[in-house]
């Protein structure tokens, strides 16, 4: 039984036009649209749907992380929560402890996941399938328990009250407005940043590990260096979106960071499509507003319908809704005008054939 | 020396139901290569349909082996009909089915027995033995466990089911040339492990009483158990069940509070696991170029 | 004598692409008939296609059944014995156990048909308690055909016998799969690339390339055919 995991190739259609446009440009135009979109909505929503929306990114940007590792790396953690309270838990401190402002908490919060990724990638790198599972798991379970355990740092059991943030002044908005633009463009960044490394050299390194180590190892790639870096990456990306959901919700507790948010994380992914990146805004959908609607519709069994939900997503589409749909899209718009790089005529040719 | 000694009889105890969990996960994970999160609730949903039984009036045995036979079944009907959809699916497919089929089992128990903790009998008297070290109880947990090895064995070991199971497990293309229905083995699997957890649930429940969530420790330091053993080895899961049991009691009793028992235990374990990597007892995951 | 395989304008595919285009091949009851080819040609694939392992189109009869739409384990439960290329023994069980899981098909003990595989293949009788593993390239293949015919089958269908063996070897296994023929009635299908042993041994041979059979009829013609031995034989 061979059990893969998804490639997504990174096709260029880019010698296509479109209405004579390029498809490059086309792809910019939608782009700077949705951001546009997204910049705008929260001026026409409520606060607290706003607030939820900025969940929704942030659980995106740790769903990233997740998908840096899983998807391009192999490697299934069942541990980032972990990881997402170590950022939540340096914002919090700095901010209380030494009053630091809110935005100049996230690149330590940043660093100190990484730092942590890294750590823990090292020895995790022995282990593979349920043994990584197992360590990914017990770094899961370890969080909430040492936090409880220095509590003259974390404020034990009670957890940690923060200041929710001003906006600048000048600007007109509230806080809740801010707060969300300011994670958008977050979020925004991590896409970029994870775009342009899976993309490249990097991403290439990735996979070739993750589907045949041995013959990466044989072709010159430090085996061991790309594996810690991709975990200490995954780890940095989720560590930013703990510092993010901190400095938005305003408070931090150890129970907040239990194992299930190790496991929404990974079932955010796994929705998503874990070798994507416009999978993870799908998986910060799922697990802002599926646990919401499974208690809406039914008051006694819950989290019965959140495992349906789980599983009929995984029937449907096993490999993520932009897993699943992402390759079918190319495909349909391959249909509309062939791949350019078929034909080995010139452009006059090209354009006039049918492939 | 006595309360050592003490300490790991009862480690013993509790490791032999880690141990009994353990062996179900191992047998899933040989037959299908998928760890099954659900294990425990499974477990947990057949010791809740055992407590019914004996409720409505049947003795313990006789409630024991209909639980048996039902959780066997059931486990075949699930491995039909929720975890065949993904067989072929990517790895994580299967771990996000199984993770949410612990979810409805949870979730499911609760509704229908609700929350209210309940007190579940055991066939075994707990009476003390051997000055105190060790209960009647004890030892009748260990003797269940060590039989369900010995039976699982001699299955695997003498029954054409059991060869042809593990043909269907090693190389299900083969097997199929051979005549031997690989989806019926993969279904036979985990019925058998439905009925291993269903036994290793009825064990718990008189000691940590019945609830819905009665098993989620146990699932984890089953999980363990099973890996330091050796993933495929049902030996190796036996054997890590146990140190498992005894490591946790004495890491509690001697080396640290109860709150970060579970953190130090598993520190333990992944240690191990540093300096042999495919547990004690495994074999090497083969990788295929 | 009806064939007791035939294959009537059969097209097999993976997935989209189709690999076979359209092939009618017989096999004698009792007799051997043998698919030569090049690599790539599509000789694997038509054991495939029967056996089920591939989707196909056409006919397939087996002693009058047809074999499209059933699963491969139902085809080996009608008499259909394939040797797979690569050999296919289950390396982690014993020579022993692999013997048994050959005749899972059949009721009875299998211990008068396992004296028999040894009389066939001492060696494997020297070496029952070994895993499978452990066996040379030339036993492992011994050990598949002996497990093949635990199943008593109708038709045994060899995929390659020849593949990554010595020479030496190679003809000791030809040697014995004829005797078997003969002693155990059973018609063969062979896939080979070494044409020259499976010629002399066969009585059809079919030529099959890129999904076509260009060529068929009796070994003996095939062999003294000089296109199609300066073509395919090398001589």
């Amino acid at each position: 039984m061979t059990k893969s995991f998804p490639v997504v190739a990174p096709e260029r259609l880019a010698g296509d036009r479109y209405a004579g446009v390029s498809l490059r440009a086309w792809r910019w135009l939608a782009a700077l649209v949705l951001i546009a979109l997204a910049a705008a909505l929260p001026f026409a929503l409520s606060k607290y749907q706003v607030f939820e929306l900025t969940m929704v990114m942030i659980y995106a940007i740790a769903v990233l992380g997740l998908n840096i590792l899983t998807g391009y790396n192999g490697q299934i953690s069942l541990g980032h929560g972990a990881f997402f309270a170590a950022g939540a838990y340096t914002t919090a401190i700095l901010m209380h402890r030494y009053g630091v402002p809110y935005w100049a908490t996230v690149p330590p919060a940043a660093l100190i996941s990484f730092v942590l990724g890294v750590l823990f990638g090292l020895p995790a790198l022995r282990f593979e399938g349920p043994y990584l599972a197992l360590v990914t798991l017990a770094m899961a379970l370890a969080m909430p328990q040492l936090l409880k355990y220095f509590d003259t740092w974390t404020g034990g059991v009670q957890g940690i009250n923060l200041v929710k943030p001003m906006p600048p002044p000048g600007l007109g908005i509230d806080r809740d407005r801010w707060l969300y633009l300011l994670v958008l463009v977050v979020l925004l960044l991590a896409m970029r940043v994870a775009a342009n490394m899976l993309h490249g050299r990097t991403g290439r390194a990735l996979v070739a590990i993750r589907d045949h180590p041995i013959a990466a190892a044989a072709m010159g790639i430090n085996t061991a260096r790309y594996k810690t870096l991709a975990f200490g990456t995954s780890t940095l990306f989720t560590g930013v979106a703990g510092a993010l959901a901190a400095i938005v919700i305003g408070y931090v507790s150890p129970e907040s960071y239990s194992l299930f948010l190790s496991i929404s994380f990974l079932v955010g992914s796994a929705v998503g499509g874990i070798a994507t990146i416009g999978g993870a805004i799908v998986g910060g959908l799922f697990i802002q507003f599926v646990p919401n609607l499974a208690n809406d519709i039914s008051d006694a069994a819950p989290w019965a319908l959140y495992g349906l939900a789980m599983l009929l997503f995984m029937y449907a589409m096993p490999r993520g809704v932009v897993g699943t749909l992402g390759p079918w899209f190319a495909r349909s718009m391959r249909q509309i005008q062939p791949h350019r790089a078929a034909c080995a005529g010139s452009e006059e040719e090209c354009n006039g054939r049918m492939l | 020396m006595h309360q050592l000694l003490q300490q790991i009889f009862s480690g013993l105890a509790a490791g032999a139901i880690y141990a009994s969990l353990a062996l179900a996960l191992v047998m899933i994970y040989r037959a299908t290569d998928l760890v099954n999160f659900a294990q425990g609730e499974m477990a947990m949903f057949s010791t809740y349909m055992a407590w019914t039984l004996v409720n409505a009036g049947l003795p313990f045995w006789g409630a024991f082996i209909v639980t048996l036979l039902l959780s066997f079944l059931g486990g075949m009907a699930i491995e039909r009909v929720v975890i065949r959809p993904v067989e072929n699916a990517p790895v994580l497919a299967a771990v996000v089915v199984t993770i949410g089929l612990l979810l409805i089992f949870n979730s499911l128990a609760g509704w229908i027995y609700t929350y209210t903790v309940q007190d579940f009998p055991s066939p075994f008297p707990d009476r003390p033995l051997l000055g105190a070290l060790i209960t009647t109880r004890d030892l009748g947990v260990i003797g269940m466990t060590l039989v369900m090895l010995i039976l699982l064995f001699a299955f695997f070991r003498f029954t054409a089911t059991g060869l042809a199971m593990r043909a269907a497990a090693q190389n299900p293309a083969s097997a199929r040339l051979c005549g031997i229905r690989v989806g019926r083995m993969l279904a036979i699997g985990w019925g058998l492990a439905a009925a291993i957890g269903a036994t290793a649930g009825i064990m718990v429940a008189p000691v940590l009483f019945l609830d819905p969530n009665m098993m989620g420790g146990v699932l984890l330091y089953a999980f363990a158990g099973a890996l330091l053993g050796g993933i495929t080895s049902p030996v190796g899961a036996v054997v890590g069940g146990l140190i498992v049991g005894v490591t946790e009691n004495l890491v509690g009793t001697y080396l640290i509070a109860s709150q970060l028992k579970l953190t130090v235990a598993l520190a333990l374990i992944i240690l191990v696991l540093v300096l042999r990597p495919n547990g004690l007892f495994g074999t090497a995951i083969v990788r295929r170029m | 004598m009806a064939p007791i395989l035939e294959l009537r304008a059969v097209r097999a595919f993976y997935g989209q692409s189709e690999v076979l285009h359209g092939i009618d091949v017989a096999v004698e009851e009792g007799g051997m008939a043998v698919l030569l080819g090049a690599n790539g040609a599509g000789k694997t694939t038509t054991l495939r296609a029967i056996c089920g392992i591939v989707r196909s189109e056409g006919e397939i009869l087996f002693a009058g059944k047809r074999l499209q739409g059933r699963s491969t384990e139902e085809i080996a439960g009608l008499g259909v014995a394939h040797v797979p290329e690569g050999r296919g023994t289950f390396i982690g069980l014993t020579v022993e156990e692999n013997l048994r899981l050959g005749a899972y098909t059949r009721a009875g003990r299998p211990d008068a048909n396992m004296q028999r595989m040894y009389g066939y293949f001492p060696i494997l009788a020297a070496r029952r308690r070994q895993q499978a593993g452990a066996l040379s390239g030339g036993e492992q293949q011994m050990l598949a055909i002996a497990r093949a015919l635990m199943m008593e089958p109708r038709l045994l269908v060899l995929d390659e016998p020849s593949f990554g063996l010595a020479p030496r070897i190679v003809e000791d296994i030809f040697t014995i799969v004829e005797r078997i023929r003969r002693e155990e009635h059973v018609s063969v299908l062979l896939v080979e690339q070494n044409a020259s042993l499976a010629l002399e041994l066969a009585d059809h041979a079919y030529l099959i390339e890129t999904g076509y059979v260009v060529a068929s009829g009796t070994a003996k013609a095939l062999a003294d055919d000089p296109q199609i031995r300066r073509a395919y034989l090398g001589y």
